[in-house]
Formats: C-alpha cells, structure tokens, sequence
C-alpha cells in the first residue's frame, strides 16, 4: 500500500509538472496582454508531434528536443502575429472564439498531415530504465527527468521573473499593464517574448509528454481544459499559483484515479466501479475547483491587487 | 436640438419600421412552415431533417444569447444544459422500457408533454447550482469556470454506464404527443419551429421587460447598477437559469429528433459551436441567433460536402468572422447593434 502511495504521489508530482510548464504560459498571457488563448494546447499538441516526428526519423534525442521546441515556438510566433495580436484590445468573447476557430485549424492540419493514428515515441534510451527511489520500490527513470526538468524550469522562471529586468517588466504589466506603456516600456516587444516563453514552455512539455502519452489529435484540449482549472485555482496572473495549483491538480488527479475505482470495486460490480471511478476521479479536479472558488474567488495566489 | 418635427419624423419612422418589420418577420415564418412541403416537392427531403436541426440549435443559441449577448456573460458551458436536457427524455425514456422507475421514486416516460418540462426543469436546476458558484467571478475567470463545470457533467455521463457512458443512449421511439405524429418528419419539424418561435417571443418579453432593461444596464456597468442601488448577482443569476432552461428545451427537441444522446452533446465543442452561432448572427438581437445556427450548419454541410477536412477551412473562416465582421449577420441586414 505505501509502496502504490508512494508510486501515486510521484506520478501526481510528475502530471503537476506538466501542468505547470502549460499554466505558467498561459497565466503569464492572461495576466499581462489580458488574452485567454484556448490554443495553448494546440502549442503543447505540436511540440509532441515535432519532437516524434524527427524522434522517430533519425532516432536522435537532442535533434527531436530541437525541434520540438523549435516547432512550437515557431508556430506559437506565427500565431501571436497573425491572429492574437489583433485580438489585444478586443473583449473575450471574441478571443475565444478566435482562438477556438485556431484550435479547428491546427487539429484538422495534424489530421491532414499524420492522420489519426496516434504516434508512439521510444523512451531516449539511457533514461529507459528505472531507479529505486527507496529500496524495493522501482520508478521510471524517465518520469523523475520529467519532474527534474519542470522544477529546474520553475527555480528558472522565479529567478527570470523576480531578479531580472525582463521579469520586472513582466510583473509590472501584470499589475498596471497602461502604465508600463505610459513609461515607455517597448509593450509589443514584451508580449512577443513572453507569449514566446509560453510557447517554448507549451512545446517543452509536449515533447516530454510524448513517450509517456499517446501523441494525438485531441491531446492538446484534455489538458488544457486542466490547465484552465489550475490557473483558476492558482490565481490568474500568478507564476507562483501556477506552480502550487499545478501540483495541487495533478497530486488530486492522480491519487483520485489510483484509489477511488479501487474504493467503489467493493459496492459495485467491476467494469461499473471502474467506469464511474475513472468519471469521478475526473470530476474530482473541478470539485476542488469550486471548493477554491467558494473560499477565495479570485484564487489562492491573486496576481493583481 | 430646435427642429420639434424631428422626434417625430424618427418616431414616424420607427412606426413605419416596426410595422415593415413585422411583415418580414410574418413572411418569414410561413415560408419556414412551408419548408417540408416545398423540400418534399422539390425532391430534397433531407432539407426538412436539416431545418429540424437548425430550430433546436437555434433554440440554445437564442438562450444564450440572452446571458451573452444582453447580459454580457460569456458561459464557455452552455452545452452543459444542453445535453442534460437531451439525456433526461433519454434516460426517462430507458425507465419507460424498462418498466422500472428512476431511483424506485420516479416513472419513466415517452410522453413529450411530461419529458419536456422535466428537461427543462432538470436542465434549469442545475444552471442554478453551476450559476450559483459560476456568478461568484467574472471575466476570464467566468470562462473557464462555466467550461470546467460543463466539462464535468461531460465526464459524469461517459462513466454513467448504465445510461450507455461513452456510446451514448439510443432512444427507439420519438416521444407522444396528443395530436402530433413525431414520426413523420415534417411534424417534428413544426414542433421544433413552434416551440423556437415561442421561446423567441418569451426571450423578446425578457429583454424588453424591466428584468431585461437591467440585465443591459449590467452589460453595459455592472459598478454602475450596483451602484443605483440593484443586487446585480440575482438578475444575472435568474439570466442564467432562464437560459439554462432553454438550452435543455433545446436538447431536448434534438434528441427526439436524433432518437440519440450522447456526451458529445455537452463536449466543450459544442459550447464552442453555440457560441459562434450567437456572434455569428448577431449579439443581442432576437433573430440573431436562429439565423447564425443556420449560417453555421448549413456552412457544416457545405464544407462538410467538399472536403472530410472541414473544420481545416472553417477554422480560419472563424478568425477572419471574428477579426473582420463585427456585428454578425443581422449587422449585414442593417439591423442589431455594433459590440464596443
């Protein structure tokens, strides 16, 4: 039982992780240019096949992680030029549904160009293996570079944010975005580099995603959808709510889908337990959610005021 | 400010308008009556299933416009509603052909006159809960709030196994109604056209009404409402149940239509697609609606006819409407308001 806890509560730190990678983006573009961009996940679902097309082609690790990165970047770029950056001044609505409109697009453009079989990618093979966290109990060598690379991302991200210039600039936009501008900061060239970050971030956890999920249409949304809860929960705006929501949704996540099918296997009959488990342990983040919502509506980790 | 005549002359016209409009409006319902009949003898009578689909979309997108469009909350969820009200006639139905009630307490049914308020009620229920909690922000955190809400209801109903979980629920027989033959397609359809331009005329009465002038003064400000001495969050919260309740009238009529619910119905597309029906036709007017849920389907079945790769050109159209068109269609007929 300790050994499945223990098991359970690394898996959760390692879904937390790559939520974190996608929310602190996504919290950075809503807290500083005010867009919500439902295409994030479109940035994260390219990243993944990038990184699994050049994977599987030449079987070099680096050159896939190159272009993972270099995929979503380039992608998340092109977006912030054509489309998002009409959408600034605009009310939400219309961002949503242009954004919503993008999603259509780049889904069907994966469709068209991979079809919908999903793709496998290999484990890089010197993190094939497993380790023995504690003696007796082995864990995927893979999923603790994952959890490495999201916490080295988050010390870098607090240290860009709180102890660089380009980080002062991106918490003052945060709270009083007209008066950076009024000072004269270059406001375009900031939200091109931070919605590049978010892209770069969005790609880097995708690319990591592949080996683990399945690369497909559609993988983009599952956890965007997530993602959304955890900026909710953390507070919009707010790279430090991104990281404790992150954690927070994926530890409830991940330990909800491990015990509570197991829980309900003995008061229904089993394929009944397991499909309402699976559907409760689903619910279980958005119930947190309004839990949060109910106690502080503006989330635990307020950015603004 | 010194010509008197010019009021007048404005309310003249206005008159003349109304009385103009009134007319189009008569044209235009009896040429959508006439549908099946000219379908039929036009050799299409596909059009008729299509047009049946069109009414019951147009009944959600109408019902949320009333929060979107007049109330100035964007609900990312609607869908939500939408399917629950489909799946409470699927799911009364089951009871009903299995001959055992709900919970031991509550009998199935196939009978429209019990199933459709029960959706509507079912669907108005749950709005108020979500609403309730949803209210308690605004802005993107209101977005993404009414999303994962719905996305929760979406999950419930995959893992409901014994009301058919991912494959959804085959309803075999449509629904009875005293006088009305469900089965014939052309008085499904007039069901459908009848019931969406009554709960047009009852959204009019809404918006028009003092309830309504208030719903548009918190679009408008909310600070200032609150200001002049209105509860803010009880107006927008009764908006939101209304429209809740209309989406499941919505869903409702579409699964009698499809004799099928699924999950699909509430999945955060589907939200998406009533949303765009709403700008499509034009925020805060009463046609609007119906006909951006024309515009949107019938540009479904087009592109859908040239290329399985539809949503590859329907995508960018959606950037380009959304960037380029402000206003919707009924802006185009010269009609509605343009968004500031």
């Amino acid at each position: 039982m300790s050994v499945l806890l223990a098991e359970q509560l690394l898996n959760g730190l390692q879904f937390g992780v790559m939520l974190f990678l996608l929310a602190a983006g996504l919290t950075l573009v809503f807290g500083i240019m005010g867009v919500i961009n439902l295409a994030h996940g479109s940035l994260y679902m390219i990243g993944a096949f990038g990184a699994a097309l050049v994977a599987n082609a030449t079987g070099s690790w680096w050159l896939a992680l190159l272009a993972g990165l270099a995929a979503a970047a380039l992608v998340g770029m092109a977006m912030e030029f054509v489309v998002l950056r009409r959408l600034y001044a605009r009310d939400h609505l219309d961002q949503v549904l242009a954004t919503f409109g993008l999603i259509l697009f780049f889904n069907q453009g994966i469709i068209l160009l991979f079809g919908r079989q999903p793709l496998f990618v290999d484990l890089p093979s010197w993190f094939s293996g497993a380790v023995e966290i504690v003696p007796g109990v082995p864990y995927p060598s893979y999923r603790l570079l994952i959890i490495a690379v999201g916490l080295l991302v988050a010390a870098g991200l607090y240290v860009l944010i709180q102890h660089t210039r380009i980080g002062m600039l991106v918490r003052a936009g945060a709270t009083h975005r007209e008066m950076v501008r009024a000072l004269g900061v270059d406001i375009r060239l900031l939200y091109t580099l931070v919605f590049g970050l978010g892209a770069l971030l969005a790609g880097l956890a995708g690319l990591m995603a592949g080996p683990v999920y399945n690369v497909q249409v559609g993988m983009g949304e599952q956890i965007l959808i997530l993602t959304f809860v955890v900026v909710v929960i953390g507070g919009i705006g707010s790279v430090r709510g991104a990281l404790f929501g992150a954690l927070l949704v994926g530890l409830t996540d991940t330990m909800l889908r491990g015990f509570v099918p197991g829980f309900l296997r003995g008061m229904l009959p089993p394929d009944q337990a397991d499909a309402l488990g699976a559907s409760l342990s689903s619910m279980g983040v958005y119930l947190l959610m309004a839990l949060v919502l109910l106690i502080r509506p503006r989330g635990l980790f307020p950015a603004h005021g | 400010m010194a010509d008197t005549s010019l009021p007048e002359a404005m309310a003249d016209a206005a008159r003349t308008r109304g009385w103009r409009d009134r007319a189009i409006l008569l044209v235009m319902f009896a040429a959508a009556a006439a549908l099946p009949l000219i379908a039929d003898a036009a050799g299409f009578p596909a059009t008729t299933g299509i047009a049946t689909q069109i009414a019951c979309l147009a009944i959600a997108a109408a019902s949320l416009n009333l929060i979107l469009g007049h109330g100035g909350m964007v609900s990312f969820g609607h869908a939500a509603y939408f399917g629950l009200g489909g799946y409470a006639v699927g799911i009364l139905w089951e009871h009903f052909r299995l001959g055992e009630p709900i919970f031991g307490l509550i009998p199935g049914s196939n009978q429209l006159l019990v199933t459709l308020p029960a959706a509507m009620l079912v669907a108005g229920l749950a709005a108020l809960v979500i609403g309730a909690l949803s209210l308690r922000t605004s802005g993107i955190s209101f977005i993404m709030i009414t999303l994962a809400f719905a996305q929760m209801v979406f999950f419930l109903f995959v893992g409901l196994k014994q009301y058919g979980g991912d494959d959804g629920l085959v309803v075999r027989r449509r629904n009875l109604v005293p006088g009305l033959d469900l089965r014939e397609p052309a008085q499904m359809y007039w069901l459908c056209l009848g019931l969406l331009a009554l709960w047009l005329w009852v959204l009019h009465r809404i918006v028009r009404s003092r309830f309504g002038r208030v719903l548009e003064g918190i679009r408008q400000s909310e600070r200032r409402m609150a200001a002049i001495g209105i509860a803010t969050y009880r107006y927008k919260l009764v908006a939101f149940v209304i429209s809740g309740v209309g989406c499941g009238l919505a869903g409702a009529l579409m699964v009698n239509y499809l004799r099928f619910a699924s999950p699909e119905m509430m999945s955060w597309q589907r939200s998406g697609e009533l949303m765009l029906m709403v700008i499509l036709g034009g925020l805060g007017t009463t046609l609007g609606p119906v006909l951006g849920a024309g515009a949107l389907v019938g540009l479904e079945y087009t592109l859908g006819g040239i290329t399985e790769h539809w949503q590859f050109i329907l995508g960018p159209i959606l950037v380009l409407i959304v960037l380029f068109a402000r206003g919707g269609l009924m802006s185009l007929l010269g009609y509605g308001r343009g968004r500031g």
